[in-house]
């Protein structure tokens, strides 16, 4: 008989993180290779054509970085709200909610300048994610209730949110009869780079709250007061920390940055508020797995989102070069997330196998 | 069933003199030897104490002879026989019995459902037949637990009785008791100690985990003494004393009176008035509680924990809220202030769960500033300035004599001393003029506690006022010039250090004052 022990390991160094996150990664693209063979194509020559036609073609990389970009705002937002051991599950909504506000704006405020309007955009679309982070922080710091379940609920309600807008007040009336909203006006599109849909503007916003987050969790006294909240709740009352200003703000921060997400993909690709599906091809699920693979440090979420960002695309790549489901995509990202759970494991303790054999003499 | 099955199978050996021999034990942990060569002998009917101080590998060597780890080398032989102990399944089957710090009990289940779940049993009505079995026990010990009491409703003596009653139960004939005095009151430590020789004389070996010294004499027959891994000396009690103990296991001389010099007293610093608390239920958990603590004073609070002590320490550390009555700190009223407040008007707090005192995640020097990153220099209100933290870090980290491999280490490396020490030297190095000590030198051994209680009667000297909550009532006597007793909420007596003696203390404790 066999029987396995797990026995603690030391503190693992950086290399080893990395490593096991390297590994963890190879694990899911093997195994998600096994259900491509089940499905009669060739692993290996499947992901040639899919690295080739994402990292390799310009449409695959500026695909990748228009992925990127919301991803990025997503999974930075979580790194405040996971450090201080806050499940929000609930980015996909809080994005949602940031697209409704930033059409509303752009619908309805009527002739201003670019300038006055993007701006405005952007800071409802921040207000409403943050907003939408709000409630369940609320709910978890006065009256202890579980915030997994309340920000996974929020995301339907959001998502019903959409729907109703679209199809009752806001369908537009120039678009006979389709669920969507009207074009929101020129003055509060985005510019892109020429070819592309990389629309500047939000992926710099991405990238310096990308910077700005670091410090902030690493240099400042909110980022020492977060760290203490999610390091040991106890801990952090007996230090005379606030409990309940830093669950309200990393939550406001954390939907807020997934609100920016949203009104980047109103403003700078759809122009009006459409199928929540559409709008959001589940980049607030990613982004959870987006800052557990950079293991809640800011700047890594740049670099998996990158990887992701592919991923999505190499959907595409998977559906129109090789036939391929588009659910492939999730296989992938929830062996992704399966092997990095197992990896922390194995990051933590030691497999013992212990062979059992009779008694001696 | 189990009971029977074992006494007859180990009867035939019943000739060997040794029950457990452990020869040439090691066990590494990540190069680290926790266990290096060591004998152990436990004999038939004997009471042998296993002595060291934290982290000289006592928990490990039981752990192995209970199954939990496997040695690297060595062998263990139980009656006389060579065997392998892969897991505490096998270790029960040779009749190993072992009782752990923490109790592994369903605290909604009765104490006799308790039982029937460690036991086979018939599938209907499975405590009908445990009750028979353990009522002969019980007569049999002298150990009295009410079988239909919820195990929640019980003391903490009470639930480790039922712990030593469950590896009785499953056919223990060798029991391995780790620190178990470490919970109970002094009462209930008596009382321990009552069944533990009874059982001896009725032929049960008992292995006894302890690093105190009194303990030690009080109980054992022979005592295996352990240093950083190594076995130092093995001794019959009977021949050997507290000094010579003292000095093997730490590995140089202990001093045992701290010298405690008459300090110069100053106006009270805290002063509390008709204080009453509710605890989580809502219940009032302390009662018109009055006290005032002078500089250069210990006052010393005892009891029996779960009298209130809990709570009165904090509302006076600001994390409780005072229904009514006073609190003055420096003469100022520090009533419902919040713990930020307090902390500023200078109350130093060492809180009796020492996880709630440091963030593990956290380096030791952000540990160090956990209380004051918002003052300067270590921050501008918003943005850290790390060179300052580490240079008071590094500071503290020697003073102290903390033990890290750097100050950027995460604390969760320490040991359970270094990490005390890390809690001391934030709480005593900003100068604070009241200090709130609760248990301050709880599992701490033998050479950190003396440091610790050093600490404190050096602030004491340098006129700072003590509140030391403890319920060692050597610790009590040792340090404070004045004793209070709590029981139920109220303050039932309270005596200057020369008239207190461990025998009233414990009366007081006991309530027996506050009946009359």
């Amino acid at each position: 008989m066999i029987e396995i022990k797990l026995e603690k390991r030391p503190l693992p160094s950086r290399i080893e993180a990395f490593t096991y996150s390297v590994i963890s990664v190879v694990f899911a693209l093997a195994v998600s290779g096994a259900i491509l063979k089940v499905y009669g194509v060739d692993p290996v020559s499947a992901y040639g054509i899919i690295v080739f036609h994402v990292f390799g073609s310009l449409p695959g990389i500026s695909e990748t970085i228009v992925k990127l970009i919301p991803l990025t705002l997503c999974g930075v937002g979580l790194t405040v709200a996971f450090r201080a051991r806050l499940w929000n599950i609930g980015a996909e909504g809080q994005l949602l909610l940031g697209a409704i506000a930033a059409t509303g704006v752009a619908l309805f405020s009527g002739d201003l300048p670019s300038y006055v309007l993007i701006p405005l955009m952007f800071l409802a679309g921040f207000l409403a994610g943050a907003l939408w982070g709000a409630i369940p922080a609320l709910l978890k710091a006065v009256l202890n209730v579980n915030e997994v379940i309340v920000t996974t609920m929020m995301n339907y309600i959001a998502i019903e949110l959409v729907r109703y807008l679209i199809y009752g007040p806001w369908r537009g009336a120039k678009e006979w009869g389709y669920p969507i909203t009207d074009e929101i006006p020129d003055a509060a599109k985005l510019i892109c780079i020429p070819g592309t849909r990389i629309h500047i503007a939000t992926l710099a916003i991405a990238v310096a709250s990308v910077i700005l987050i670091y410090i902030l969790i690493t240099r400042t006294t909110f980022g020492f007061e977060l760290r203490v909240v999610g390091g040991n709740p106890e801990a952090a009352k007996y230090a005379g920390v606030s409990y309940l200003k830093i669950v309200l703000l990393s939550m406001i921060i954390s939907g807020g940055l997934a609100g920016l997400a949203g009104t980047g993909e109103i403003a700078g690709i759809h122009y009006r508020l459409r199928y929540p599906e559409s709008i959001s091809m589940g980049y607030g699920f990613t982004a959870i797995i987006v800052a557990w693979l950079a293991r809640l440090n800011p700047l890594l979420v740049l670099v998996t989102s990158i990887f992701f960002g592919g991923l999505l695309v190499g959907g595409y790549v998977m559906k129109i070069m090789l036939g391929l489901p588009v659910a492939m995509v999730n296989i992938f990202n929830g062996s992704t997330l399966m092997s990095l759970l197992l990896c922390e494991l194995l990051l933590q303790y030691k497999i013992k196998f212990i062979v059992k054999r009779r008694e001696m003499h | 069933m189990n009971l029977n099955l074992n006494q007859i199978s180990y009867s035939s050996n019943e000739n060997t003199e040794y029950v457990v021999e452990m020869k040439g034990i090691v066990k590494r942990f990540f190069n680290v030897i926790a266990n290096d060569h060591i004998d152990f002998k436990l004999r038939r009917g004997e009471i042998h104490a296993l002595l060291g101080e934290n982290g000289a590998g006592k928990t490990t060597l039981m752990n192995i002879l209970y199954g939990i780890y496997t040695p690297d080398e060595g062998e263990i032989y139980v009656n006389g026989r060579l065997v392998e102990i892969k897991t505490p399944r096998d270790a029960i089957k040779l009749g190993i019995g072992m009782v752990h710090q923490h109790f592994m009990l369903v605290e909604t289940l009765t104490v006799a459902e308790n039982l029937a779940l460690e036991l086979e049993t018939s599938f209907l009505n499975p405590t009908e037949e445990v009750r028979l079995k353990v009522e002969e026990i019980m007569e049999k010990y002298g150990l009295k637990v009410n079988l239909d009491a919820k195990v929640w409703q019980l003391s903490t003596g009470e639930k480790q009785r039922i712990e030593i009653l469950k590896a009785i139960c499953r056919g223990a004939n060798i029991l391995i008791l780790d620190e178990p005095t470490s919970v109970l009151t002094p009462g209930e430590v008596r009382e321990l100690f009552k069944f533990l020789k009874r059982m001896a004389s009725e032929g049960k070996s008992i292995i006894f985990v302890t690093h105190k010294l009194k303990e030690v004499m009080e109980i054992s027959d022979r005592v295996t003494v352990l240093r950083k891994g190594k076995v130092v000396g093995i001794l019959d009690t009977s021949k050997t004393n507290e000094y010579e103990l003292a000095k093997l296991m730490v590995g140089r001389e202990v001093i045992f009176e701290l010298e405690k010099a008459p300090s110069k007293l100053s106006d009270p610093q805290l002063v509390v008035e008709k204080l009453n608390v509710l605890n989580d239920r809502g219940q009032l958990a302390v009662k018109d509680v009055s006290f005032e603590v002078r500089g250069g004073e210990i006052y010393g609070i005892a009891g029996v924990a779960g009298n209130g002590q809990k709570e009165l320490v904090e509302a006076i550390t600001g994390l409780r809220r005072v229904v009514s009555g006073k609190i003055y700190i420096g003469g100022v009223d520090a009533t419902n202030r919040g713990p930020s407040a307090v902390r500023r008007m200078g109350v130093a707090f060492i809180p009796e769960d020492r996880k709630m005192g440091f963030v593990p995640s956290m380096s030791v020097a952000e540990n160090l500033v956990l209380k004051r990153y918002r003052e300067s220099p270590f921050s501008n209100r918003f943005f850290l300035n790390y060179d300052a933290i580490q240079l008071y870090a590094k500071k503290l980290i020697e003073e102290y004599k903390i033990d890290t491999p750097s100050e950027r280490s995460p604390a969760k490396l320490l040991s359970g001393g270094n990490v005390q020490r890390m809690i001391l030297a934030r709480e005593l190095s900003n100068g604070s003029e009241v200090i709130i000590a609760v248990h301050p030198t709880y599992g701490l051994d033998v050479g950190s506690t003396e440091y610790v209680r050093r600490l404190l009667l050096k602030r004491r000297s340098e006129g700072a006022a003590i509140l030391l909550v403890s319920e060692d009532l050597d610790e009590i006597l040792s340090l404070s010039d004045r004793i209070a007793v709590m029981f139920e909420g109220k303050i039932v007596g309270e005596l200057p250090c020369e008239k207190a003696d461990i025998e009233t203390l414990g009366l007081m404790m006991s309530g027996a004052y506050a009946r009359r």
